[in-house]
């Protein structure tokens, strides 16, 4: 194995065009197999160390999150991790009956609260105790994070998960004899995932966004910024979701989401590591082949109209100044893709990169400045950014005035041959770099089988970067980065008021 | 198994099964059902070790997956020991030294040419070492060493750069009071170690305009030196070959007078109630903090145990209790610190919404106070142990790894074998000795409470606690100088 990803790369750096053969011999330790539920596996044999890493990729992000329920898609991650009917519990059958009380008493609880014109005060206090009671009821079944200390006990490292606006990730390595337990556990969670604690684990949520955005300067901007960004999409919405939401959706609902998206059509499941093929396809089919095959959930996406204005937010905040700039581009599907990533690693990688030479080295207005795509997410068309962080002293104006000179310079001059052998030798490069660990090819080759429907995509991105040039990052840099189609997000700071003791 | 280096052997497994297997009468869970075979053992590939006539060390680690080579030089000397008056020269020092560049070459024309390549020649300074380290692609190593060599003996300091380095390191200090873990972080450090000391002191306005380009050359005078160096070196390389490289690169390289290691002073705030407002948050940072040990203290691998279990991850008790049952936190944790070769800093605590503030002090006392009423359960620690050694591979399951820890014993002065003992040392801990551990380092009349938040939505005033000192963490001003304005 290790011999032949030398070889492999040795030929792709000299030829610096990966061939089909390159691939065949990569592919050598790639095995991947849809079962008949629609599941997509992709198993790769990197035997070193008896270790595996996995990553489980749902297909559904906070895009998906229905309306006026924003944050949902994220508080499923979070109840992935609250057990099942056999772990997490001391008696499930009493268990779920209380938690049906639960569900039962809150409905009454909020259609009180939420009824605008008639609501009895009294009766919400007498409706919110008896939900509150049926939750403490609910408790004593609990055995709290059963399902992290099974794994923490057998070994698991690294256990998290994330959710974006486009998909939802579950991931932890292993110690390899664990293969199966693991197969076991990682499918019971989404055969049978158990809503446990969901009210207080809102509340945890809650405190995500305190953390994440109400109390970080950059929390805030972004969320105004891209709110701001998109009209019509649903890229708009917040993916840890608005405070009113958070307060208002119900287990109920988190269920309901988890049976339209969890679904395995719209699910990978990558495992990278000391696994041979042979034994450990038939162990994830034996434990995932029980997830009952379903419909592919349908999609409920507005498309963004063309921007045609420039648009603004300016926070007026008690923390230091920030300039961020952000222009509408097409999906990661676009045939310009490509384009723009070399655009990105031209403006914003090191110390070479037009970006640092321009606004800190030369100009020293900023301590630091790039650009890049992705925000806030690629499966849909989104936004290419470019932001500045002004030296003190600096106005986020000639921020703004150096990034649009360094943008009016892409449209008229071509880059340099050496500029655009940079970009494409560190494209080979960072491949390579990123093939390293398990748990980051298992990431890697699962989000290209999601996203393409082939990991192969992950060696044909290098190439489409080895075919870009200087007339495309011309034309596609003329195409996007203009004043219509630009919204702009400004930190600045306010004076505090001395009176209230606020720090500066 | 210890003599034959690391290796995981049944007896892992043997601890998860006593743990879990239920009484002999009960029914056995689904996932208890499912058979796990033992782990093969596994033998890491060992680093060579080298010491040059000079006294120079290095650590050769072959490593010939993808084409690629690593090198990292670790060098005794780090901000702890920046002069008074210079906070930050260090830090400074450790960005100038590479965009300085050397005699022959500026920075900018080592950044043409290795981005050219892409590979890197970085360095950066620390608390107790500065480093230099490369990577690059098989291919371009002896191009690039060359660099690495003229950036560690030749270097510049070119003064456009230093400019640069002062630049930005103003921007740092203006933007210190934006963000409220920041500050907790920095803050915490300084009630735990003492304001002045070594371990805990920023740079100010003031301080970084002092540096002088003087200042970087003598730095690198008194601590650049063979004898100071640990080298590891790893990739695709053959190791003979490279050894006989880096001999004529290092061999001829005179001695020159060796950093002394150096304990520094620490003079704690006294334990009580800190606060520093923020009007422009929801959430306030809380921690407690006490004064921690050192891993050579014979107490080490019980604290370990009791970190996991008390602060760790999903199975400890802070997070089944602050954040599960009682929703209070997003984040929270802790444990008692552990240092390389000065104590650590003991460190307790939650992020939670302003109108919980109090609430959630008093919860973590409750946690403090319960490890007495209701001492760490047999359960519990084999559950921490079972964590602690059936992860165990993970610290060394990639050659990078391997070479990574032991550059940190040799640095530190640990023995090379220091995770076969700690495999060893962890397993034999009992319910007794983790029960040593809260009375001798967790000392609720000891804590130094530290809030930050905004202090007019908490649910009760802090001062009901207790005495509440308000700190005061407004950025001096410049000197004099008109630039950098005042944020």
């Amino acid at each position: 194995m290790k011999q032949s990803i030398k070889i492999l790369f040795c030929l792709f750096f000299s030829c610096l065009v990966v061939s089909a053969q390159d691939i065949a011999s990569f592919e050598k330790h790639i095995t991947v197999k849809k079962l008949d539920n629609g599941l997509t596996v992709l198993i790769m044999e990197h035997p070193d160390a008896p270790v595996f890493s996995f990553f489980t990729l749902v297909d559904a992000g906070s895009t998906q999150d229905p309306l006026s329920k924003t944050g949902l898609a994220h508080m499923m991650e979070h109840m992935a991790f609250k057990g099942t009917d056999e772990i997490g519990t001391k008696n499930y059958a009493a268990e779920k009956v209380v938690l049906e009380k639960v569900e039962k008493a809150y409905a009454a609880y909020e259609a009180e609260r939420n009824n605008r014109v008639r609501r009895d005060e009294q009766k919400v206090k007498q409706l919110e105790k008896q939900w509150q009671d049926a939750i403490a009821e609910a408790q004593q079944y609990v055995i709290p994070n059963q399902f992290g200390q099974i794994v923490e006990a057998n070994g698991g490292e690294g256990m998290n998960a994330f959710t974006s606006v486009d998909e939802t990730g579950y991931h932890y390595s292993m110690p390899a004899n664990r293969f199966e337990l693991w197969a076991y556990l990682e499918s019971e969670r989404f055969l049978h995932p158990v809503m446990r604690e969901f009210y207080k684990e809102r509340n945890v949520v809650i405190e995500e966004r305190r953390m994440r955005v109400d109390s970080s300067p950059v929390g805030r901007l972004l969320e105004q910024f891209i709110t701001e960004s998109f009209a019509a999409h649903q890229y708009h919405r917040p993916t840890i979701g608005w405070i009113s939401d958070l307060n208002n959706f119900s287990a109920t609902d988190a269920e309901r989401f988890f049976h339209r998206y969890y679904v395995p059509s719209n699910m990978v499941v990558t495992v990278v590591g000391d696994v041979k093929a042979a034994e450990a396809m038939p162990v994830i089919e034996k434990y995932f082949g029980r997830l009952p095959a379903m419909t592919q959930p349908e999609e409920f996406i507005s498309t963004e109209p063309p921007q045609n204005s420039v648009r603004e937010v300016v926070l007026h905040d008690a923390s230091q100044p920030i300039y961020l700039e952000g222009y509408h581009r097409p999906d990661y599907r676009d045939q310009d893709d490509a384009v723009y990533d070399a655009i990105a690693d031209l403006m914003s990688s090191g110390r070479t990169s037009r970006l640092y030479r321009a606004l800190v080295r030369d100009k020293k207005i900023a301590s630091y400045s790039a650009g890049f795509s992705g925000l806030p997410g690629v499966k849909y068309p989104h936004l290419f950014a470019f932001y500045g962080i002004p030296l003190p002293g600096h106005k986020s104006q000639e921020i703004a005035d150096a990034i649009h000179a360094e943008i009016e310079r892409l449209k008229t001059e071509d880059v340099t041959d050496e500029e655009l052998k940079m970009v494409k030798t560190r494209a080979k490069a960072d491949l390579i770099r990123g093939l390293a660990d398990n748990q980051g090819l298992a990431m890697q080759l699962g989000t290209e089988m999601a996203r393409y429907g082939d990991w192969r995509e992950l060696f044909r991105e290098v190439e489409r970067i080895e075919k870009v040039t200087k007339a495309d990052i011309r034309r596609v840099a003329s195409k996007t980065f203009v004043e219509t189609n630009r919204t702009v997000g400004i930190i600045e700071t306010r004076v505090a008021n001395p009176a209230q003791g606020g720090v500066q | 198994m210890k003599r034959n280096g690391l290796v995981v052997t049944a007896l892992v497994i043997v601890s998860f099964l006593t743990l879990f297997s239920p009484p002999a009468d009960a029914q056995q869970a689904e996932w208890q059902k499912v058979a796990v075979p033992p782990l093969p053992a596994f033998h890491p590939t060992e680093p060579k070790r080298i010491v040059l006539s000079n006294g120079m060390v290095v650590f050769l680690q072959e490593d010939h997956e993808l084409p690629l080579i690593n090198a990292f030089a670790r060098i005794r000397g780090g901000s702890y020991s920046d002069p008074a008056g210079k906070t930050g020269l260090v830090d400074i020092y450790g960005e100038v030294w590479r965009t300085g560049g050397t005699k022959e070459q500026t920075g900018d024309q080592l950044d043409d040419f290795l981005e050219a390549r892409a590979a890197k020649v970085e360095t950066g300074g620390g608390g107790d070492s500065t480093s230099i380290g490369l990577s690059c692609l098989k291919q371009d190593f002896n191009d690039v060493f060359k660099i690495f060599l003229d950036v560690l003996q030749n270097p510049e300091f070119r003064p456009d750069k230093l400019d640069l380095a002062q630049k930005e390191a103003f921007d740092a200090i203006s933007r210190r009071n934006d963000d409220i873990n920041e500050i907790v972080g920095r803050e915490s450090a300084k009630l735990g170690y003492g304001k002045d000391s070594a371990y805990a002191r920023v740079p100010e306005y003031a301080t970084v305009a002092a540096i002088t380009r003087q200042d970087l050359i003598e730095w690198h005078r008194a601590h650049v030196h063979a004898n100071n160096i640990i080298l590891g070196v790893s990739g695709d390389f053959d190791s003979a070959q490279m050894e006989s490289v880096l001999r004529q690169a290092f061999e001829k390289w005179p001695k020159g007078p060796a950093v002394a290691r150096q304990q520094y002073a620490m003079s704690p705030a006294k334990p009580g109630y800190y606060l520093i407002n923020k009007d422009d948050v929801n959430q306030s940072a809380v921690r407690f903090i006490d004064s921690g040990t050192t891993r050579k203290s014979p107490d080490y691998y019980s604290i370990e145990v009791f970190n996991e279990a008390f602060g760790g991850g999903f199975s400890s008790r802070l997070f089944s209790s602050i954040r599960s049952k009682l929703g209070l936190a997003y984040s929270v944790g802790g444990g008692i610190g552990t240092g390389w070769d000065h104590p650590g800093l003991t460190r307790v605590g939650a992020g939670t919404k302003s109108q919980s503030t109090v609430e959630s002090i008093q919860a973590l006392y409750q946690q403090i106070d319960d490890l007495k009423s209701q001492p760490i359960s047999n359960e519990e620690i084999g559950r921490a142990k079972d964590s602690i050694l059936n992860s165990f591979i993970f610290r060394f399951d990639t050659p990078e790894k391997v070479l990574r820890e032991k550059l940190g014993y040799e640095f530190y002065g640990y023995p090379l074998d220091f995770l076969e003992r700690y495999q060893s040392g962890i397993e034999k801990i009992s319910v007794a000795d983790v029960a040593k551990v809260p009375p001798r380092y967790l000392h609720k009349e000891q804590i130094r409470v530290l809030v930050v938040g905004n202090s007019a939505e908490f649910d009760k005033p802090l001062s009901t606690l207790g005495p509440v000192t308000t700190l005061d963490i407004t950025i001096p001003a410049p000197p004099q100088e008109p630039a950098p304005a005042k944020p």
